[in-house]
């Protein structure tokens, strides 16, 4: 399965390794320069990349290529699957997975990484049974530990991964019991010139932060959980109650994790909760152009829509921007060619415009298409498609939990063409 | 650093050297010193050392092998997570000398009592697999018998393991099948892929294709409707039909087949993208038509994901949606493309728009395009005209708009574009050129402006092609290309010879001279193919005195009509991989990919994977059915050995005499009755039973037994033999039939048929037990062993096997048997504790006077170690007292009082006996708790008169209780029982104790052992354990050749120890 692993960061260092098995060279990660450069962008390297005697599947986030060698045949998806798992688990522990903090947290990370992985296949990927082998660091720990020169492994062995719910750890106790829920909605959405939906779902997670002590039996009921198409589960949910109550039945994991992501039916019209009058123009003389964006709440349910930021992708020609903005503040950066208007909250009364000439590369022909929009928003207390949870019960442990429930609705990938 | 005493500077120290390690700096220098920590107490210095190791090891075997004991040591410890992580080191270390240490050790793991040691045998295999590959005959056996494993945890890294090993053994998977489709849910997710890649793969041997019998049933012409994947048609229409068809269609699919596809459905709703790809993949390649459709939604959400989860999910897509189109329509939208997409996505969500593409959403698709061909991504343009293209050439309707939107683009200001479309263009006209020569000439028009090679060569082609069409233009453009023919590129200059050579073909009036003239130009060309060519066409049209037979031929060879190319997909053929492989990815083979098969003609023998209900009967997790049918052929020769011993001369009468010294045939017979009388009437029997009552059960149930033999009624002295031998050959009958697993004898049919009842009873207790206590395996043993022993005894019973079962005579059994009632008292539905029943004293237990009746006033009390768990307290030893009223009037409230006990030791009192008639006697139960000590346990005997001082000192071999332990699990704990803890004796066997027979009856007489199996005929071993503490005893008698043997005792307790040797040298020299 999975031989070695190379980190990469974006500047094209190798900053660390980890191999399974035997050893393979790290000169096996030409290739996968020679295809990050062919493809320009990160977004663009393939992600499975074929070499004479290896395959290299990678991924790339946060700035940092996991570039994995594998040997012969498996499924890709299991090696991308696991390398994000490996992503995630890193910003777990060290509240980012960012190069820096690989790098100061290397044996950590070495530990890690010999825990998930076994001879190429995962072992322990449950983050509560890592985090009972490793714990990660803190920077109380860490002083600690350099006073008393005590380890960040655990003592304890883990006996999580001999129990029948692998994603808990045993023992837990905590004095004030808390079980919190935040259903996340995203719109995905594109509209068109004139600002009809061409396309446009809503994709909702329900995210948790349980922190109760022993063994909790949860039940979450929604008030209409017919309005859900499709969905997935943290292994923790019974699958068989939801196919037949629509309701969650779980014994949660300790901390965070996702307990479920749903996809609301596209058949319902998705409410979008802003509108955008755009007008952009480049002139075949003068080289320059013109501007205009008005932005105004729509369907809003009586929420207000925050957070509201428009990124521009630019055509290259476009050399500068000289615009004013009624509302927020707008930043163009003529070496990535994005035009970013953050404009805060929508408010009714007066509605954000953002307005001015755009100067061109003189002599290059103007651009044919205009570039299209992204948006951005947020509104606080309101699920989109209307999702309600009606009850969260706990079975199983005596004490009275803190319940909550948050609901918030952003953007996911919505775009205006123009 | 690393010399240092102190962990903390070695933790340092080790921590640099990973970071090191991690960075790829070489540190190999370091090895000597860092292997000698190894034996480190500190955890976090082991694990970094483990780390380094693993990393090392390989490159200097010699001071690797230094490490190798430790971990040999960690393989024995009592705590499972240490046993596994040595495994798993030690297996990691990739070294050749130590094969053998690591193949002992996998072994050994694989039959460990902890699912997580056995989970990580499994993945040790592959490792050893890969170091010698030598290995695969012996490590198929631990995989067979680890793929039987019961547990969740194990069976995702097994089938890792099988796949990496020998996935071409696929018949190991038949008797597992059901299991592994049942356990799927509960496995850890990445263990659910490889299952269900691998459970894709059987079914496609196993099962018949759920389509072919659609298109069979119907009539000739839409035979091919169906046949055919790629068709048109409309695939809702299809579905439809096949849905209605699937109502009346004979065939059936196998309950197995439909067991899967229900068991893998959920799991499309995991969270693991690449759970719902196999899932997914497995519905694409097994299910029939109308189903497959639940799958789509489920990749739709995986596109949502991270961008390379999408790449690899719309590869797949792209794939399915050129066999099933109807599938993914729904979710047509899902598939727009947003500026921000990185271009391979784009690229491919294009594709699968293209695939999606039919007759009524042609327009929407094409409007889509429409806006991306604006976009500022050129490689992205390029594609969605070749899109165009291909949606063009499918669908007839839109070709002319199709077309007159690519001519639009001719006049577009990107160079790419208009290249790209002009190659698309050219395309198309082949397909109908009459109608369009004005696009022919709008496209000479162009050649003055494109440059790009492709797009000028595909220009000249048109042209030349259908200079018919456009008869006053051509020699023009000729006349400017032979003005730039220097300058062009090679592909452009070929094609400027084809437009030459077809011109003075059809117009040499014109083109003569222009011909010439490019001709002479190619001939001195640098590259030698247009000079070829050229030399070539000379000959070939320029008529001259040489001119061969050819020339006449020229017109033909040139201006033949050429059929249109056919725009296809380049995921057309995809499909024969495996879908969410990665050599579907790369659409090449990967190496150790293994081919899906295709469906088999008609399906193999389904009955194949009924063997495995009778497997499920043992639920103790571990022990697979095969070991155990090993087990009993271990005992078999036992068995037939005694027979045969007292067999041709002695009736089974006298055989059981000599075994149990006392009226045996009807007691035999007797405790097999009452074992299945306490079966059936477990419940019934919750109450303490008087003795009489108990003894006219019995006697009934001999009677019920007895008229079944009549031969053995009338004269048991001719009849034993026959009888013997009817029995024995039943018996090899038995072993036989096990041992050919996949043949189901009617015999075990009709077993499982009889224990089908207590089966799901004592399944239900397992399971229930299982949860609660992994760490309880002794009872699970326990249950173990009487189970096997009823299926035994029903076996034989339905056999019609006239006598009782042999195997009752020895004292083992008569254990067994007893065992198994209070096992199956343990196992009956209800949760009370049962009060300690009565069961009557087998005659091979003695009796001890505990108060003799003259003492006593007339009381008489006997006692004895009836053997058996005593059930309120595990601890204790069960001891059996017997009171006898020999007085003429009653004794009242029998009980004990005042008991003066060594410290540590506890008694449980029988419950007060309130009246014993005159000439009476009852039977009492009690536990001792000794404390493994043989002190004696004082206490006060009570009758409402008087009271007695009396004291009970048990024989140390009453003292244990047996332990049940396969042959490796005794060796492994002998192992750990070495030094002190091993006593050894010589001795000659007495006189009468020559037999194994007799060995065997003598040492399990002396102390309650339970015997363990063992390969060689020589040697004899026994296991218990010490009833309070728990310690083992292991008993192993080698006999030597003339009457010499040599009797080993390994037990913690040294005291314990000694007094058993003594004991048994004992029993054994008489």
């Amino acid at each position: 399965m999975i031989h070695s692993l190379f980190l990469i960061n974006y500047a094209g260092d190798i900053f660390l390794e980890k191999h399974w098995k035997s050893v393979i060279s790290r000169s096996v990660c030409d290739y996968f320069f020679e295809a990050q450069e062919k493809a320009g962008e990160p977004d663009n390297v393939p992600p499975v990349i074929r070499t004479p005697h290896h395959y290299l599947i990678n991924i790339f986030r946060e700035k940092i290529f996991f570039v994995s060698v594998i040997q012969t045949e498996v499924p890709p998806l299991f090696v991308i699957e696991f390398l994000h798992r490996v992503a995630e688990m890193f910003q777990d522990y060290f509240g980012e997975c960012s190069e820096a903090a690989i790098k100061d947290n290397v044996v950590i990370v070495y530990e890690l990484l010999e825990e998930m992985l076994d001879n190429g296949f995962p072992l322990a990927t449950e983050s509560n049974i890592l985090k009972e082998l490793i714990k990660p660091p803190t920077i109380l720990r860490s002083m600690v530990n350099t006073i008393t020169g005590s380890s960040n492994l655990g003592e304890t062995l883990p006996t999580g991964q001999l129990s029948s719910v692998p994603w808990r750890r045993v023992g837990v106790k905590y004095t004030n019991n808390e079980a919190y829920f935040d259903v996340v909605e995203e719109i995905d959405a594109i509209l068109d010139k004139s600002g009809t939906t061409v396309f446009a779902e809503i994709q909702g997670v329900v995210d948790a932060c349980v922190k109760l002590t022993g063994m909790p039996d949860l039940t979450l009921s929604f008030m209409n959980p017919r309005l859900l198409d499709d969905v997935s589960f943290h292994p923790c949910v019974r699958f068989k109650r939801w196919e037949s109550e629509k309701v969650l039945s779980f014994i949660p994991p300790d901390g965070n994790f996702r307990l479920m992501s749903y996809h609301v039916n596209a058949q319902n019209l998705v409410a979008i909760p802003v509108y955008v009058k755009q007008n952009i123009n480049f002139f075949d003389s003068g080289s320059s152009g013109r501007l205009d964006i008005t932005v105004g709440p729509k369907q809003t349910m009586g929420k207000t829509v925050e957070n509201v930021i428009v990124t521009i992708h630019m055509p290259k020609v476009v050399l500068s921007a000289n615009l004013t903005a009624t509302q927020g503040t707008y930043t163009y950066d003529p070496v990535t060619k994005i035009l970013v208007w953050d404009i805060g909250k929508l408010t009714q009364q007066k509605l954000p415009n953002l307005k001015g000439s755009l100067s061109l590369q003189s002599g290059a022909p103007k651009p044919e298409e205009n570039p299209s929009l992204n948006i951005d928003l947020k509104i606080q207390q309101l699920a989109i498609s209307g999702l309600k949870v009606n009850r969260l019960d706990m079975y199983g442990e005596k004490y009275k939990p803190f319940k909550g429930v948050k609901y918030v609705t952003k953007a996911g990938k919505f775009q205006v063409r123009t | 650093m690393l010399d240092s005493n102190k962990d903390s500077l070695k933790l340092e120290a080790m921590k640099r050297i990973v970071a090191m390690i991690a960075r790829g700096k070489n540190a190999s220098d370091l090895f000597p010193a860092v292997v000698k920590n190894v034996a480190c107490k500190n955890i976090e210095v082991k694990k970094l050392v483990y780390v380094y190791l693993v990393r090392y090891a390989e490159e200097q075997q010699d001071l690797a092998l230094l490490s190798i004991s430790t971990f040999q040591r960690g393989l024995k410890d009592p705590n499972q997570l240490i046993r596994a992580s040595a495994l798993r080191v030690l297996s990691s270390i990739r070294v050749t000398i130590i094969v053998p240490i690591m193949m002992l050790a996998i072994k050994e793991a694989a039959s460990d009592m902890s699912p997580y040691v056995r989970k990580t045998a499994a993945h040790a295999i592959p490792k050893l697999y890969s170091l010698d590959p030598e290995q695969k005959d012996q490590l198929i056996e631990v995989i067979e018998k680890l793929l039987a494993d019961k547990t969740t945890l194990v069976a995702g890294s097994v089938v890792m393991a099988f796949e990496e090993v020998c996935p071409e053994r696929i018949d190991l998977i038949h008797k597992n099948y059901r299991k592994l489709c049942n356990l799927l849910i509960d496995v850890e997710e990445w263990g659910q892929v490889v299952i269900i890649n691998m459970l894709t793969r059987y079914a496609r041997t196993q099962f018949l294709n759920p389509n072919i019998n659609e298109s069979l049933l119907e009539e000739g012409g839409e035979k091919a409707f169906y046949g055919s994947d790629d068709d048109d048609e409309d695939d809702e229409e299809k579905k439809a039909e096949a849905a209605a068809l699937a109502k009346r269609k004979p065939y059936v699919m196998d309950p197995d087949h439909r067991l899967l596809l229900r068991n893998t459905k959920p799991l499309l709703q995991s969270r693991n993208a690449a759970v719902v790809m196999a899932v997914a993949q497995l519905y694409f390649h097994l299910a029939p038509k109308a189903e497959v459709g639940v799958i789509a939604k489920a990749l739709v959400r995986l596109m949502r994901s991270h961008s390379e989860v999408q790449y690899v999910v719309l590869q797949n897509v792209a794939t399915m949606t050129i066999k099933r189109r109807g599938m993914f329509e729904p979710y047509l939208k899902s598939f727009y493309i947003r500026s921000t997409d990185p271009t391979q996505i784009k690229i491919l969500k294009l594709e699968v728009l293209t695939n999606l593409a039919n007759e009524t959403n042609i327009s929407t698709i094409l409007r889509e395009f429409q806006t991306y061909i604006k976009s500022m991504d050129k490689d992205f343009v390029a594609a969605t005209i070749q899109a165009i293209g291909r949606c063009a050439t499918n669908i007839g309707e839109v070709r002319d708009t199709c077309l007159n939107g690519l001519v639009q683009l001719l006049s577009n200001r990107d160079e790419l574009v208009v290249a790209e479309s002009v190659v698309v263009i050219k395309k198309l006209l082949q397909m109908q050129p009459e109608q369009h020569s004005d696009i022919i000439k709008h496209m000479a028009k162009l050649t003055d402006n494109i440059q790009v090679p492709m797009a000028r060569a595909s220009i000249l082609w048109l042209i030349g092609e259908y200079c018919e069409h456009v008869p006053k233009i051509a020699p023009d453009v000729l006349r400017k290309m032979a003005k730039t023919f220097t300058n062009e590129e090679d592909i452009v200059k070929l094609q400027i010879i084809n437009l030459a050579a077809k011109l003075y073909l059809t117009n040499s009036k014109q083109t003569k001279l222009l011909t010439q003239y490019v001709l002479n130009l190619a001939k001195y060309d640098q590259n030698y193919d247009i000079r070829d060519r050229a030399r070539f066409i000379r000959q070939l049209i320029v008529p001259t005195d040489k001119s061969g037979a050819l020339s006449k031929y020229a017109k033909k060879l040139f201006l033949a009509l050429k059929p249109a190319p056919v725009l296809e997909s380049p995921f057309k053929d995809r499909d024969h991989f495996q879908l969410g492989s990665l050599s579907h990815l790369l659409n090449t083979k990967a190496g150790g990919y293994q081919e899906l098969p295709d469906w088999p003609e008609s399906a193999p023998d389904p009955s194949v994977r009924n063997v495995e209900v009778k497997d499920s009967v043992p639920e103790w997790t571990k022990c697979t059915s095969r070991k155990e049918r090993k087990e009993k052929k271990v005992e078999k020769p036992f068995y037939s050995d005694s027979e045969g011993e007292s067999g041709p001369t002695e009736s089974a009468d006298s055989e059981s005499d000599s075994g149990s010294g006392s009226e045996s045939g009807s007691e035999e017979s007797g405790s097999a009755s009452e074992s299945e009388e306490s079966e059936e009437e477990s419940e019934s029997e919750e109450e303490e039973e008087d003795e009489e009552e108990e003894r006219t059960k019995k006697k009934k149930k001999i009677d019920k037994i007895k008229p079944k033999k009549p031969e053995s009624a009338e004269s048991e002295q001719s009849s034993g033999e026959e009888q013997k031998r009817s029995r024995k050959g039943g018996k090899e009958r038995r072993s036989g039939s096990e041992s050919e697993s996949e043949e189901e004898s009617e015999s075990e049919s009709s077993e499982s048929e009889s224990e089908s009842e207590e089966e799901s009873e004592s399944d239900a207790d397992t399971k229930k037990k299982k949860k609660t206590s992994a760490s309880k395996p002794p009872p699970k043993q326990t249950k173990k062993e009487s189970k096997r022993e009823t299926k035994e005894m029903s076996l034989l019973d339905l056999d019609d096997f006239e006598p009782t079962p042999s195997p009752q005579v020895t004292p083992i059994n008569n254990f067994l048997s007893n065992s198994l009632v209070t096992d199956l008292e343990g196992l009956s539905l209800t949760d009370t504790v049962l009060a300690p029943t009565t069961i009557a004293p087998s005659s091979s237990v003695r009796m001890h006077e505990l108060l003799h009746r003259i003492t006593g006033e007339g009381l008489g009390v006997e006692y004895c170690f009836s053997r058996q768990p005593f059930s309120p307290d595990p601890h204790m030893v069960a001891v059996q007292i017997q009171f006898t009223n020999n007085t003429s009037s009653e004794t009242k409230s029998l009980h004990i009082e005042e008991p003066k006990l060594q410290s540590g030791m506890r008694i449980k009192e029988f419950p007060e006996i309130e009246v014993l008639p005159a000439g009476e006697s009852v039977n009492v139960v009690m536990g001792i708790d000794f404390c493994d000590s043989t002190q004696a346990a004082n206490f006060q005997l009570c009758t409402h008169t008087r009271k007695f001082f009396v004291s009970i000192q048990p024989p140390v071999g009453e003292l244990m209780m047996p332990a049940f332990l396969t042959e490796n699990e005794f060796k492994k704990e002998q192992g750990q029982l070495m030094g002190m803890n091993e006593i050894t004796e010589k001795l000659t066997l007495g006189e009468k104790c020559q037999s194994d027979h007799a060995i065997i009856e003598r040492v399990t007489a002396t102390a309650n052992l339970s015997r363990v199996p063992c390969g060689s005929d020589k040697e004899y071993r026994f296991a218990g354990k010490t009833v309070s503490s728990g310690s083992l005893v292991l008993v192993t008698v080698v006999r030597k050749e003339g009457g010499g043997a040599q009797l080993t005792v390994n037990c913690e307790k040294m005291v314990i120890g000694t007094m058993l040797v003594k004991d048994i040298l004992q029993a054994l020299t008489q």
